[in-house]
């Protein structure tokens, strides 16, 4: 196939998709990454939809994207520039034209650039010359009128056989990769079964596609990027919301526990109740709540009652959570609360990231109420980090936060599927049935956990809640007692730090510069210190997983380096968390509240100002 | 397992060590002693009760019960309990509120756990006022009355606990007086042996900010006169001589006195608390004096499916059938590859 062409290779490149939200842009990202995947290509994805289930058509607000990076070597992003934009109406083009490389490629579906839908996208006549795109390779197919031939002969009314332009489009970008048609076309044939001639039309139009840009040779070079140097084992891709709800079920099996979950829909966290909610073959209870409060207080009415107990939620969620939060440290329940982080305040961006949830997560409640929290950097380490976050709770007894955010969320990337024999055991400290009688607050005096006895026990009846106790459990205003008790929770909380691994450097553990960052931006951070690195700059970079308590050695980390910069997406939350836990040091900042990611080039020459700071 | 035989239990074996700190003269005080007399007699070992309560005067009720208790925040007790009774259906669970915890903060999870028909028992103690921030009219205060926060007199409209609980397709309510212990142990046990999201509403009695606010239908002198007791499959009579009774008149109804104007028992309506529609069931939950007796005892009790056990059957079900049986089989489940 495509023989004749010239062929370039490249380490990595990025496709992004982009139509209207009914274009079926996200499926066409999807079978795209699959096709990847199969190759063996190391990839990222990630899907970028408007918060309107059915924005107006046509309009920049409807557009739709699915954005995929994939490379011969590792990949720890889904991109930010891309090498090739589909772009299915103007609308799309609109938006995403900033986001191609110079010299990339734009493939648009010409018979949708209608003088009515140049103006709803909000250009005056010419979108290609108004966005000044000359030096980018432009292919204009008239994709609508060519599925409309290919499919001329199969009955079917307008609209199946327009929706069917997505497939047109993935064909001629599978011939530009070089990249087999079969797995695909596999695809239909199981999801339309029962629909066999929608299925050959979608792989028709398929075809078609791969047929139209062989012949153009517009777009030729073929672009070749060869398989990664990836571990053995066996792969799957996941997302974010996946990979967090499968984290969770995999400490309850570990801990030998039940799962309950009590949530309310919010976007983006909606995909872990959903994903727990089938999980019935497992045991797991999900609970759909009235409310939020609802959702945690269920969850802490499973976890009195001894169940691994779970709430999601995202920034407003969590707000309202905090008051049933206080609960969980006074009465000393294990409870995991995922915050799938947003834009905000208030309703925000509700599709979009953001890291400004932090001091919320941290500090957001009434009185002296401290709580774990920890933060996921991957699609795919959500598992680990929901595991953790569960054994934490379990062991600790106590709430644990773990912050997650949108883009982590609906991100997927491949993963090496783990063996549950190889994950540790969890062990929560249920009381002796002989200890009579329990006492409720009675805490092991190296961790200072307390033990948890399960109503239905036997002998160990006690009474736990809102109002200050004294170790057996009775109701204390005793002023010495309180300020005990306040004191052994924040030492217990302070004690996880005993049992949490070492902060780690990537790169050289001493330089000009340590990039400092935290939860979802790691890819991005990882990617441009690692770039300055191969450009000879002294950069390392150290990536915070544990967020409170934080790792022992960070002091050690950051004093070999004689310069510190945090970057985070939000006005600097870590970077003033750090100034009053570490305020031995100074730290610059790198920070970016426009709901999307970090690109790579703005970290790189952020850091490139600092270093050559006096 | 369970060896009823042995579970010999007085109220004393409920009691826990803590001072009870009430008001001398809180209704409060009957409730409890009420409850821990109807546990004695349910034949459940005392570990699987819990009770659970939100904030208020009545939520300091786990605190004197010898059970497993959580004391929780304001107006979620009800919340609370529905996870403890879904995760363990085995648990006897109790939720202890108020007029303000369950109808004003907690109203949501108040009428979407009667909505659910989970398996817990709501008593609701109703006294029109709130008591532990020291008097100021709840969402039962009756309109006009005078508080710290309605120095003028209220302007709202008062719930009506009965109509909430139909109107949220509730399966069973009942009512009772705090100082009728017999009758509200009676109450307490039908509404713990009820299977589904039982409410009783206590007409309890404030000393300190709405002292005799119930006084007018429940005290000593006019009780008879002025409530009727319902009991399934009785007439509706009442009266200190039974001389009167309830029928049905057109749409609604009307009290009339037996032997005048041919009314004999045989007009009287016969209470069904079992009828599914709740008509007169709603109607008998709304009378109000002075039109009306007050409606004491269980007016609604209806089977039907619980939340709890349609979850538990669901979860079996779908384990029978479904090839994922652990997390490994899980793991490895849908569209995955391999790389030697």
């Amino acid at each position: 196939m495509a023989k004749n062409s010239k062929v370039i290779e490249r380490e990595e490149v990025v496709i992004r998709f982009s139509g209207d939200s009914g274009d079926g842009m996200q499926l066409t990202g999807t079978l795209f990454s699959d096709t990847a995947a199969l190759f063996g290509n190391d990839l990222s994805t990630f899907p970028d939809y408007p918060a309107e289930i059915r924005a107006p058509q046509g309009t920049v607000g409807g557009v739709s994207g699915f954005q995929v990076h994939l490379g011969h070597s590792e990949i720890y992003t889904p991109g930010d520039y891309s090498d090739v934009l589909v772009a299915m109406n103007p609308a799309a083009l609109k938006a995403n034209a900033k986001w191609v490389k110079p010299g990339g490629t734009i493939i648009y579906d010409s018979n949708n650039f209608s003088d009515k839908n140049i103006e709803k996208a909000g250009y005056k006549s010419d979108p290609i010359a108004e966005e000044n795109l000359s030096g980018y390779n432009i292919i204009a197919a008239p994709i609508s009128q060519m599925v409309r031939d290919a499919l001329k002969d199969f009955g079917l009314d307008p609209k199946s056989v327009l929706r069917t332009k997505n497939m047109f489009a993935l064909g001629m970008v599978y011939w530009l990769f070089s990249r087999k048609l079969i797995y695909t076309e596999q695809y239909f044939d199981k999801k339309f079964a029962k629909k066999p001639e929608i299925a050959e039309a979608n792989k028709v139009a398929l075809r078609a596609g791969y047929y139209y840009a062989e012949t153009i040779e517009a777009l030729s070079p073929v672009i070749k990027v060869e398989p990664a140097q990836i571990a053995k084992g066996v792969y799957r891709n996941i997302c974010g919301n996946t990979a967090t709800a499968w984290g969770l079920l995999a400490a309850a099996e570990k801990a030998g526990l039940n799962l309950f979950i009590g949530s309310y829909p919010i976007t983006p966290a909606t995909g872990i109740l959903e994903e727990l909610a089938a999980r019935k073959d497992l045991g797991v209870k999900s609970f759909q709540a009235e409310d939020e409060i609802a959702g945690i207080c269920t969850a802490l009415g499973a976890s009195f009652a001894g169940n691994l107990a779970v709430t999601s939620t995202s920034g407003p969620g969590l707000a309202l959570k905090s008051e049933a939060i206080g609960l969980a440290v006074m009465a000393e329940l294990p409870i995991v609360i995922v915050n799938v982080q947003r834009g905000g305040p208030s309703t925000g961006l509700p599709t979009k990231t953001e890291q400004a949830d932090l001091m919320q997560a941290l500090y957001g409640r009434n009185g002296e109420c401290p709580v774990v929290v920890i933060a996921a950097s991957t699609p795919h380490d959500c598992f680990k980090y929901a595991f953790e976050a569960a054994r934490i709770a379990l062991e600790h007894m106590t709430p644990v936060i773990l912050l997650t955010d949108g883009y982590l969320a609906n991100g997927t990337e491949p993963w090496k599927i783990p063996s549950m024999k190889d994950l540790p055991e969890i062990k929560p400290p249920i009381a002796d049935p002989k200890e009579i009688p329990f006492m409720p607050y009675k805490r092991d005096s190296e961790t200072l956990v307390r033990s948890w006895a399960i109503p239905g026990t036997p002998g160990l009846e006690h009474r736990i809640g809102g109002l200050e106790k004294t170790i057996k459990g009775t109701v204390s205003y005793i002023p010495e007692n309180h300020e005990l008790m306040v004191k052994m929770r924040a030492g217990k909380v302070a004690k996880v730090a005993d049992k949490i691994p070492d902060l780690k450097v990537w790169g050289e553990d001493s330089g000009d510069l340590l990039v400092i960052g935290w939860g979802g931006t790691r890819g991005y951070l990882m990617t441009a210190v690692s770039e300055l690195q191969a450009e000879g700059y002294r950069v390392s970079l150290a990536h915070f997983n544990y967020i409170n308590p934080m790792p022992l050695n960070v002091a050690d980390v950051f004093g070999k380096f004689s310069k510190r910069v945090v970057a985070e997406l939000n006005l600097g939350q870590f970077a003033d968390y750090l100034r009053m836990k570490h305020s031995e040091f100074s730290y610059r900042q790198i920070n970016k509240v426009q709901g999307l990611p970090f690109t790579i080039r703005e970290i790189k020459e952020s850091c490139i100002k600092i270093l050559e700071e006096k | 397992m369970e060896e009823p035989q042995t579970l010999k239990y007085t109220p004393k074996d409920f009691k826990s060590d803590q001072e009870v700190r009430w008001c001398p003269g809180c209704g409060d005080h009957a409730v409890l002693n009420s409850i821990q007399k109807a546990l004695t007699d349910l034949g459940i070992p005392k570990e699987k009760f819990a009770f659970i309560s939100g904030i208020g005067c009545s939520s300091r009720f786990p605190y004197y019960m010898d059970t497993y208790g959580f004391h929780g925040i304001h107006g979620r007790a009800a919340a609370i309990a529905t996870g403890v009774k879904t995760v363990n259906p085995e648990l006897s669970v109790w939720d202890i509120t108020g007029d303000g915890d369950a109808l004003a903060i907690g109203g949501n999870h108040f009428i979407h756990s009667i909505r659910r028909n989970i398996d817990i028992n709501i008593i609701l103690f109703n006294n029109e006022i709130y008591g532990l921030t020291k008097g100021q009219y709840s969402p039962t205060s009756n309109r006009g009355l005078v508080t710290k926060t309605s120095p003028f007199g209220t302007v709202e409209e008062p719930f009506s606990v009965g109509e909430l609980v139909v109107g949220a397709k509730g399966k069973f309510f009942a009512r009772t007086v705090d100082s009728n212990v017999a009758l509200s142990t009676q109450i307490y046990i039908e509404a713990a042996t009820h299977k589904g999201a039982s409410v009783v509403e206590v007409l309890q009695n404030c000393v300190i900010f709405n002292d005799g606010i119930h006084e007018v239908v429940t005290g000593k002198e006019v009780r008879e006169e002025r409530t009727i007791i319902l009991k399934h499959g009785e007439p509706m009579i009442f009266g200190k001589e039974n001389d009167k009774g309830l029928i049905l008149d057109g749409l609604k109804l009307r009290v009339v006195k037996l032997g005048e104007n041919g009314f004999n028992e045989q007009n009287i309506l016969v209470h069904d608390a079992h009828e599914p529609n709740p008509g007169i069931q709603y109607m008998l939950a709304n009378m109000k004096y002075p039109d009306y007796p007050v409606a004491l005892g269980v007016i609604r009790s209806v089977t039907d499916h619980t939340y709890e056990s349609d979850v538990e059957n669901q979860i079996k079900a779908i384990k029978k059938d479904s090839k994922i049986k652990c997390m490994d089989d899980l793991l490895m489940s849908g569209s995955t590859w391999t790389i030697d």
